[in-house]
């Protein structure tokens, strides 16, 4: 049942499946529809334009203040969730933050574990790490739940079904949910979820979550959720195992509400969500629930890559809301299974690359317009456009001088390409050349092929014109 | 070197410029969020009219009748068994006003989830105070009055002091003095649980309560 690893993603695939799923129409319109939902919802959260700029320049603020500071930050929050009791462990690479939950699991001789919505533990491949030792882990969020039951991943960050209709998800409940029977009323579809997973909750030893906010001042890990799974997840097992990224963090948690209010609307359109989870520790002497372990798995996977480089840092900036998406029309119309990452979309293009490596992932920088939608309504003003153009440069030629090499440096080079362009510099750069060149170009203009690779895929073919512009001058002053 | 050095040690070789403490004013001086105090009325009244938006229902009472209009609220749905925390002031009112199934919750939820989960209708707490801004209840789980006691049973009853009615979160945290003294299990909720995963449509009583219904304690002249 877990989800198939998705770990290298060639472009030519990427294309098949944009192609698909652009000839797809019930897909189109399942994110059509959403999408535009989602737009909506966020527009009418947000009527002042002035307010919302200083709002949003405020949450970039604490966030690159805290990013400047982060190795202190993450030190500091690691002495208090200590304090506190609450276990906390590194890990660089996926496999290690699978290795060290796996630990924990066997300890507890753990044969379940019941998961909150998280896209770290998405992005390590938990899941699958888990399955391949005999441990169910087993999504809770209802449409982590739907997509998992169909062996498929998430294709939203904050909405992992939206690619599905209400009558595909009745018909999975009906086939794959033992004794239930066949029904499109949401409500009824909600309840099956709820009776099923209600029962995992009580039985599983270990609940897994995410984290959107941990802070350091304080050593408390911040959940934001509509559904009360989180909560489950955090409460009712006996242990509980938190796993996010390193630039989670913030130092105060007067810096959580500005973020917090910004992210659920953003988001979905929410001034609030349901439940703001906020935890501190395990289960205090004499209080009767709560787990009596918390651990808190804090995960770099390639971000301290991005940290190292002063643009490519702002990617870090990030606080998941997904808004980017929402609102980028290659997202919309080919939706996040096309991408193959975990994180699809304009974030995917400038977070993948860090996490994959540039040869798995140079496409994603691609499938953008630079229309630039995903900045403007980025709460926290990551300058995505500019990152994605910096990310195909990287995925062209070598590190430039002082820069370190990212993972897949020039993945993406073609040598024949590099030859055009090399001719081009030397014509270009040379009068005497380049007056020959177009000369010939233009004499022998009846030769250009009228297909011409990509180019012509949805262009009329290249041309040379009849006589070159210094001829038409030199013609005119006559 | 462990995962830990290598990580601190990769972020500490990058020369990154100190940036300035972000000033949080610019946020709380925002027009659009509630920010000169407001009156008890206003915040009352906006506190009562996001909840609703949220599907909470908000029933005026007060210190007087807060455990016979509870008694009504359960017999009207039905209700035959109520979970409430260890606070002896609520077990006296409550079996005073003849609550029919009153259950305390005094003992580690490790031996009885399955019946907690299975059995009981309706879970009662206390809050700590609530936010107008956003409809919110502040919820501090202790030994007393734990953490699934508003979020196992259908139905989450809520006993909110008027007095106790804060504007805004930041407001909340600044005049509780939270950052001194986190609880264990500190909780922010709007409503009852829900979700809008299948196709965009909103439904109620997803993993949580179905029901979130607030008794907000108001002084005997605003109840009437």
């Amino acid at each position: 049942m877990s989800a198939r690893p998705l770990k290298f993603v060639p472009a030519s695939e990427f294309r098949a499946r944009a192609a698909a799923a652009v000839a797809d129409p019930q897909l189109r319109q399942s994110f059509r529809r959403a999408m535009d939902f989602l737009i909506e919802r966020r527009a009418a959260q947000f009527p002042d334009a002035e307010v919302l700029d200083r709002q949003r320049r405020l949450a970039e603020q604490i966030r690159q203040y805290t990013l400047a500071r982060l190795p202190d930050l993450l030190e500091q929050l690691e002495r208090r969730l200590v304090d506190n009791g609450i276990q906390v462990h590194w890990a660089e690479t996926a496999e290690e933050a699978c290795t060290v939950i796996i630990d924990i699991a066997r300890r507890h001789s753990a044969k379940l574990i019941v998961k909150g919505k998280s896209m770290v533990s998405e992005e390590v491949e938990l899941n699958h790490a888990l399955a391949a030792v005999g441990i169910d882990a087993l999504e809770s969020d209802m449409g982590e739940y739907i997509v998992q039951l169909d062996g498929e991943k998430p294709s939203h960050i904050i909405m992992p079904a939206i690619h599905k209709t209400r009558e595909e998800i009745a018909r999975l409940f009906a086939d794959k949910v033992p004794g239930a029977a066949y029904t499109e009323s949401v409500d009824e579809l909600i309840g099956i979820g709820r009776a099923v997973l209600r029962e995992k909750f009580i039985s599983a030893r270990i609940g897994l979550s995410g984290v959107n906010f941990a802070v350091a001042e304080t050593g408390t890990l911040c959940l934001v959720e509509n559904e009360g799974n989180g909560r489950m997840c955090t409460t009712v097992p006996d242990v509980h195992i938190a796993i996010t990224g390193i630039e989670k963090v913030v130092e105060k948690l007067e810096h959580v509400p500005p973020l917090f209010g910004l992210l659920t609307r953003s988001a979905t359109g929410q001034a609030i969500t349901t439940y703001f989870n906020m935890i501190s520790g395990p289960r205090r002497a004499g209080e009767l629930d709560g787990p009596r372990e918390v651990h808190l798995v804090l995960v770099d996977n390639g971000r301290t890559q991005a940290y190292a480089d002063a643009q490519l840092r702002a990617t870090l900036q990030c606080i998941r809301c997904g808004a980017c998406m929402n609102h980028c029309p290659v997202y919309t119309r080919i939706g996040g299974h096309a991408y193959g990452t975990t994180y699809p979309g304009p974030i995917g293009g400038i977070v993948s690359p860090h996490l994959l490596g540039l040869a798995a992932t140079h496409f994603m920088p691609t499938a953008s317009s630079l229309c630039g939608a995903c900045s403007e309504v980025c709460p926290v003003r990551i300058p995505i456009p500019d990152l994605l153009i910096r990310l195909r440069g990287e995925a062209q030629h070598d590190a430039l001088h002082g820069h370190q090499p990212l993972l897949g440096q020039g993945a993406a080079r073609n040598p024949l390409l590099d030859l055009v362009w090399t001719a081009w510099a030397v014509l270009y750069t040379h009068p005497q050349l380049h007056r020959a060149f177009l000369w010939l170009a233009t004499r022998l203009r009846w030769l250009t092929p009228p297909r011409q690779s990509g180019w012509t895929a949805s262009r009329t073919p290249l041309k040379p014109a009849a006589r070159t512009l210094h001829e038409h001058m030199t013609s005119r002053r006559r | 070197m462990s995962a830990r050095e290598r990580i601190l040690e990769r972020l500490r070789s990058v020369p990154v410029v100190p940036l300035p403490e972000p000033d949080l004013g610019a946020f709380q001086a925002d027009p659009a969020a509630v920010s000169t105090r407001s009156s008890r009325t206003a915040r009352i009244e906006r506190f009562c009219e996001r909840m609703n938006f949220w599907h909470g229902q908000v029933i005026r009472v007060t210190r007087r009748n807060w455990a016979a209009s509870l008694r009504d609220l359960c017999a009207d749905r039905g209700l035959r068994s109520l979970v409430h925390g260890q606070v002896t002031e609520f077990a006296d009112e409550l079996r005073a006003a003849g609550l029919p199934g009153l259950r305390v919750f005094d003992r580690p939820v490790d031996s009885w989830k399955a019946e907690l989960f299975a059995e009981v209708d309706a879970g009662l707490t206390s809050t700590r105070g609530a936010i107008a801004e956003t409809g919110t209840l502040i919820i501090w789980p202790d030994e007393r009055e734990p953490r699934l006691l508003s979020l196992v049973p259908p139905i989450h009853f809520a006993l909110l002091d008027a007095d106790r009615i804060h504007d805004s979160l930041p407001e909340a945290m600044r005049e509780q003095g939270w950052a001194a003294a986190m609880p264990a299990n500190a909780l922010l909720v709007s409503g009852p649980s829900k979700t809008a995963d299948i196709q965009v449509t909103l439904a109620y009583g997803a993993h949580g309560p179905k029901e979130l219904i607030v008794l907000l304690i108001v002084d005997e002249e605003e109840a009437r």
